[in-house]
């Protein structure tokens, strides 16, 4: 493929990987932030190129597995009115809430569509005036524009029958948590090339210099990953803790400003739950006062509707990086991709179904 | 003069449809089995499909198999339900999937397919000239593909309980004298082959489903392969086992080879044919072309020793043109579908759950 089969060049990948197994003397545990970063690393067999001393932690940085059951939960319920047509992305279909998936719900009768766009569901709301249209509005920073802008279009045209359930988080709040929380391994980071495209790179050097901790803006292929972790070795190695962009062909600095700007807009910070971790101050996005006719939260009133997550998923720990999937107990036997017990056995991107589905057991 | 527009003008067929002026759509009446239902069977399905077995309009049908059963062939009997959204698609519709899906199932046991049944459940509401170009491109079908259809039924349900046309076939066909295909055949180093690029019809039916726009039109593979199963059989009459990878994809057939077999498969990602348009489609909606579905593509098991010449007989067939070597054999992990990636790591194809969900990010 055009553009891509240059970031998948075998010869280079094992040079590369070769040239980390010369710089490393000692163990380091490097967390890869986002979701799609891990899919990649195990469906490439990139940690199996990588020598024993590096030990690649997968962080939480899948939007799917961190949405809290609580808004799971919330989801169905407005999914089972007969009055509403909720939209999400694809992978959020399967993921459990408390008793049940969107997809039993849609079994039942609820109207449910997979969009490929929030702006898909916008047009849906002016083709059925008389229907709600809600959007599941989850992920990072990378999501947040087109979500924003399906807010401002629905709002310039006046549409009285679309609304948002917004679960947003962001990816340096998750950072700061991560390196606060007791136990903490991580020694470096790969930062989510896609979220920073947006965000640009601003917001990370404060916290390489705050916790000592080296933070490369990492892609997704093959080369980009392994050139992300070479480079984050060399810091550990020579003790600097600096931020580096190893994805300059699709992020600077300032990130797109036109989106910072639609979010600034539309979004207000908000302290948000993160399935399996807890609350992270300031880690998410809410709608702003100025929208928030568009947010579903209250348009339908679902503030009684709380969540308890099963004691045996393990989901939290190994998305802090404390547990590798397969040490979870429940990993392969009370959780399966069939019967998730969290959200990081469900989304293609999750820890867990990227060790299940590559029989990493 | 033709039946309501149909593409290829065939005076042969064609009776006058005046008897189906009146009633332009399906109505609850032409599945109750009266005079409604004789008027479908006179003015749509005789004239498409039209033989003297058929003709004689009874219950079932009892067929003349010349000479072959006598020699020492095997009737081999298989039947498939078709459910398709839109009816029509690039590259084919319901009624080509209907005749090329059984016909396939028959070849992939080595036989040839020579009588199918079509049972046909029609919506209220239904026009009767997409009825009608339906019937007409199975028709076509049944011709290319030299078999007959000698058996039908149609039943008619209330508007808003199908998706217009669900149709039903069964087929026959005789495996001839000294054919014996089947995973108890398999052995360590046979060598693995598929006929072309993977995920074609999945993608092409995506495409129009959710009216995603790729730099190029997909189309759909759907083909009927038993010409090609005997020119690989004249090739190779120790053919261990062949699979046409439908719904689920190739993910889903090797899996259950691996598994019926009990060995391992392993196969080479840079092998694996698709084109760049699906590559660039499934890369752009998250999915993976190994479970997206085929219409026209068969996976063979053959003796390591025969795989050039079955290769050879495979790329001198219409239909078996992009056949490559997909991989191989293995004792080690019994059961398991391994892929080589491209950098050198390994990872496991699991079975596919349910349909595919398109990612967030």
């Amino acid at each position: 493929m055009k553009h891509l089969a240059e970031y998948r060049d075998a010869d280079t990948a094992r040079r590369l990987a070769a040239e980390i197994g010369r710089i490393v003397t000692r163990p380091w545990a490097i967390m890869e932030v986002c979701g799609g970063q891990t899919h990649s690393i195990i469906r490439n067999g990139i940690d199996q190129l990588l020598p024993p001393e590096v030990e690649m932690i997968h962080g939480p940085g899948c939007p799917v597995c961190v949405t809290p059951l609580e808004t799971i939960d919330r989801a169905l319920a407005i999914a089972r009115r007969p009055e509403t047509i909720l939209c999400s992305f694809g992978d959020m279909l399967r993921v459990p809430g408390s008793r049940e998936d969107l997809f039993a719900v849609k079994a039942a009768g609820g109207d449910i569509r997979v969009v490929y766009s929030p702006l898909d569901a916008v047009k849906l709301a002016r083709a059925t005036p008389n229907r709600e249209v809600v959007f599941l509005a989850i992920g990072f920073e990378t999501t947040a524009p087109a979500n924003a802008m399906a807010v401002k279009l629905a709002a310039r045209e006046g549409l009285k029958n679309f609304s948002l359930l917004v679960s947003h988080v962001l990816v340096p709040p998750a950072i700061r948590a991560i390196m606060l929380s007791p136990g903490n391994r991580v020694a470096a980071f790969l930062a989510a090339g896609h979220v920073c495209s947006v965000m640009g790179t601003w917001q990370y050097p404060p916290l390489a210099r705050e916790f000592r901790v080296p933070i490369v803006v990492t892609g997704f292929e093959p080369l980009d990953l392994l050139e992300g972790i070479r480079r984050t070795v060399v810091q550990l190695e020579a003790g600097r803790h600096e931020l580096e962009n190893a994805y300059p062909r699709v992020v600077n600095e300032r990130g797109n400003e036109a989106a910072q700007q639609v979010i600034a807009e539309v979004f207000a910070p908000v302290d948000r739950a993160w399935r399996g971790i807890g609350v992270i101050p300031e880690s998410g996005w809410r709608l702003a006062e100025a929208y928030a006719d568009f947010d579903a939260e209250q348009r339908f009133d679902l503030a009684g509707i709380t969540a308890v997550e099963s004691p045996l998923c393990k989901s939290g720990e190994v998305l802090k990086g404390g547990l590798k999937p397969n040490q979870c107990p429940a990993f392969g036997k009370e959780c399966t991709p069939r019967t998730p017990l969290g959200a990081t056995m469900v989304s293609s991107e999750g820890a867990c179904a990227a060790y299940y589905n590559a029989g990493r057991m | 003069m033709t039946l309501h527009g149909s593409p290829t003008p065939d005076f042969t067929r064609f009776t006058c449809p005046a008897a189906l002026r009146d009633r332009p759509q399906i109505v609850m009446g032409h599945g109750g089995g009266g005079a409604l239902s004789r008027d479908l069977i006179e003015h749509v399905f005789l004239p498409a499909f039209g033989n003297p077995v058929l003709e004689r309009l009874g219950d079932s049908s009892v067929l003349d198999v010349p000479g072959l059963l006598a020699g020492g062939g095997r009737l081999a009997f298989s039947t498939d339900s078709y459910v398709v959204r839109p009816l029509v698609f690039p590259g084919g519709s319901i009624g080509d999937l209907a005749v090329h899906g059984t016909v396939n199932d028959l070849a992939m046991s080595g036989a040839q397919p020579l009588y199918l049944s079509a049972g046909f459940i029609l919506e209220e509401g239904l026009p009767i000239t997409e009825l009608v170009g339906i019937v007409n491109r199975m028709a076509a079908a049944t011709r290319a593909a030299g078999v007959d259809i000698v058996t039908g039924d149609t039943k008619v349900v209330e508007r808003g309980h199908g998706d217009g046309v669900y149709i039903n076939t069964a087929g026959i066909g005789v495996v001839p004298p000294g054919i014996d295909l089947g995973p108890h055949q398999i052995r360590p180093g046979d060598a693995l082959l598929v006929s072309g690029t993977l995920g074609d019809h999945g993608m092409a039916i995506m495409s129009v489903r959710e009216s995603l726009e790729f730099e190029a039109a997909i189309a759909s593979d759907t083909a009927p392969l038993h010409g090609l199963v005997a020119r690989m059989l004249t090739a190779c009459p120790e053919i261990r086992l062949l699979r046409d990878p439908t719904r689920g994809g190739v993910a889903t057939s090797l899996n259950e080879i691996a598994d019926l077999a009990k060995l391992g498969l392993e196969i080479d990602e840079q092998a694996i044919p698709v084109t760049p348009v699906v590559a660039n489609a499934c890369e752009i909606l998250g999915l993976d072309p190994l479970q997206v579905a085929n219409e026209g593509k068969l996976l063979a098991v053959v003796p390591a020793e025969a795989a050039e010449a079955v290769l050879a007989a495979m790329r001198a067939h219409a239909y078996g043109r992009e056949s490559t070597i997909l991989g191989r054999v293995v004792a080690d992990h019994p059961r398991l579908v391994v892929v080589r990636t491209a950098i050198g790591g390994t990872r496991v194809v699991p079975m596919p759950i349910g349909e595919q969900l398109p990612r967030i990010c």
